[in-house]
């Protein structure tokens, strides 16, 4: 049986939805946050955080999350370590249901976040894990000395490029345009890189090997020439896609799976959505965290709104 | 949720090492499940929980390991590991099933076999 309903529940624990955590429960609402097994969000996966506001020098992703999150326990959130497994978004007060038990609350808070895209190839999905991978951090370790390919051409790709050069021979970026779609730093810093080298205008065709990487084939897209880059390893770091699968039906969703809002409002009244999974331009910790605080705010004063008509209502009678 | 703190002490993870790897893996009894993981590595913290979750409710079956691949690489070496999160599941000293990154519970029991 659920207990009682809580003011909020904040489905998923990365920037957005911790700081959304932290308005709500300083705003004495006493959320309740449902982090995940993905807890803590991209940025568990990322080293140096360096434009985050507030850290002259950087700061370590994971480290980051670990303080978001203890400032939101700090002010009473309540916060559990498992996944979200449904929801019913479909009637007040709305169920999730976790593995352990189900959870009702008055207003829903949205922040699942986005998860890292693959390209979708038989190869590279045979070769995970054996040189094909979407953590330079987790995995450049088991290529020292060797070349390395990474596929993107965003601040993340940029990023991982950088990081792998401290242990690859060589690092080459495939991109499939001419020019980088990274901010100008990262761009440069990759360009002006001696131990890295760019593709352009080219897409992986396949890539190469049994039980281990040994290179990356890559078409050309103008051309369709087919060209073999050895490799020991290949990274991906092509963007991210929403994790909605479980809102699929519950909210309005856009073509590409993001949750439609209006500020932080989703069409479901008392359902906010907040980070990466409503936001197809931004997505950065900043502006994360940024919609976290709103959806908290505009979760609280909606709550009030609904206790002051039911209060006003009963009056009336 | 409670938990009976004797019980967790004897469903803990092992640390496995080169020097207890052997024993502690190839020539156990029961299956060994096996997370390969360093620090520097987002992902493993990530499913890190879940390790412990599955030998806390499965340690009367199964033993359960965690193995720094930055401090026995030969070990790692040996299984192919190139990617971790990488958790394996031993038994009778072969590496059975394995699985590589972080995911959730259910998806990692099923690719173990566990479910």
């Amino acid at each position: 049986m659920a207990d009682e309903p809580r003011n909020v529940i904040v489905v998923g624990g990365g920037p957005a939805g911790l700081t959304a955590a932290i308005y709500a429960a300083r705003a004495n609402l006493e959320p309740l946050v449902i982090e995940g097994f993905a807890a803590g969000g991209q940025l568990m996966t990322t080293t140096d955080v360096e434009n985050y506001p507030g850290f002259p020098d950087g700061v370590q992703g994971p480290e980051l999350m670990q303080m978001f999150r203890a400032q939101a326990t700090r002010f009473g959130a309540e916060v559990l370590t498992v996944d979200a497994t449904k929801l019913d978004l479909s009637r007040r007060p709305f169920t999730v249901w976790t593995g352990e038990g189900e959870h009702t609350a008055r207003a829903i808070i949205l922040s699942t976040g986005a998860s890292a895209k693959w390209l979708g190839i038989e190869s590279e999905t045979r070769l995970r894990g054996f040189g094909v991978s979407s953590c330079a951090t987790c995995d450049g370790f088991f290529f020292k000395d060797k070349e390395m390919v990474v596929v993107g051409g965003g601040d993340t790709a940029m990023e991982e490029a950088l990081f792998l050069t401290r242990m690859a021979s060589k690092v080459t970026v495939v991109h499939r345009r001419d020019e980088f779609r990274a901010s100008q730093i990262m761009a440069q810093r990759v360009l002006d890189n001696p131990a890295i080298d760019v593709r352009w205008n080219a897409v992986v065709d396949e890539v190469l090997g049994e039980r281990a990487v040994e290179g990356v084939q890559v078409r050309d897209v103008r051309t369709d020439e087919l060209e073999v880059i050895p490799a020991a390893a290949m990274f991906v770091a092509i963007g991210h896609t929403p994790n909605t699968d479980l809102l699929t039906g519950q909210v309005a969703l856009d073509e590409a799976g993001y949750v439609l809002t209006d500020g932080t409002r989703t069409n479901v009244e008392g359902v906010f959505a907040c980070g990466d999974v409503q936001d197809t331009v931004y997505r950065q910790a900043i502006t994360a965290a940024g919609s976290g605080c709103e959806a908290a705010i505009d979760a609280e004063r909606w709550l009030e709104e609904v206790a002051h008509e039911a209060t006003a209502a009963a009056a009336a009678v | 949720m409670t938990h009976d703190s004797a019980k967790d002490e004897a469903m803990a993870t092992i640390e496995l090492t080169a020097d207890n790897f052997q024993a502690q893996v190839l020539e156990n009894e029961k299956p060994v499940m096996v997370d390969f993981w360093a620090e520097w590595c987002g992902p493993c913290r990530m499913i890190a929980p879940v390790i412990d979750e599955i030998a806390r409710e499965r340690g009367e079956q199964i033993v359960v390991g965690k193995l720094d691949v930055d401090a026995h690489g030969a070990i790692a070496q040996r299984y192919n590991v190139q990617g971790i999160p990488f958790v394996a599941l031993f038994e009778h000293g072969e590496l059975a099933r394995h699985a590589v990154g972080a995911m959730p519970k259910a998806q990692l029991e099923q690719a173990l076999g566990l479910s």
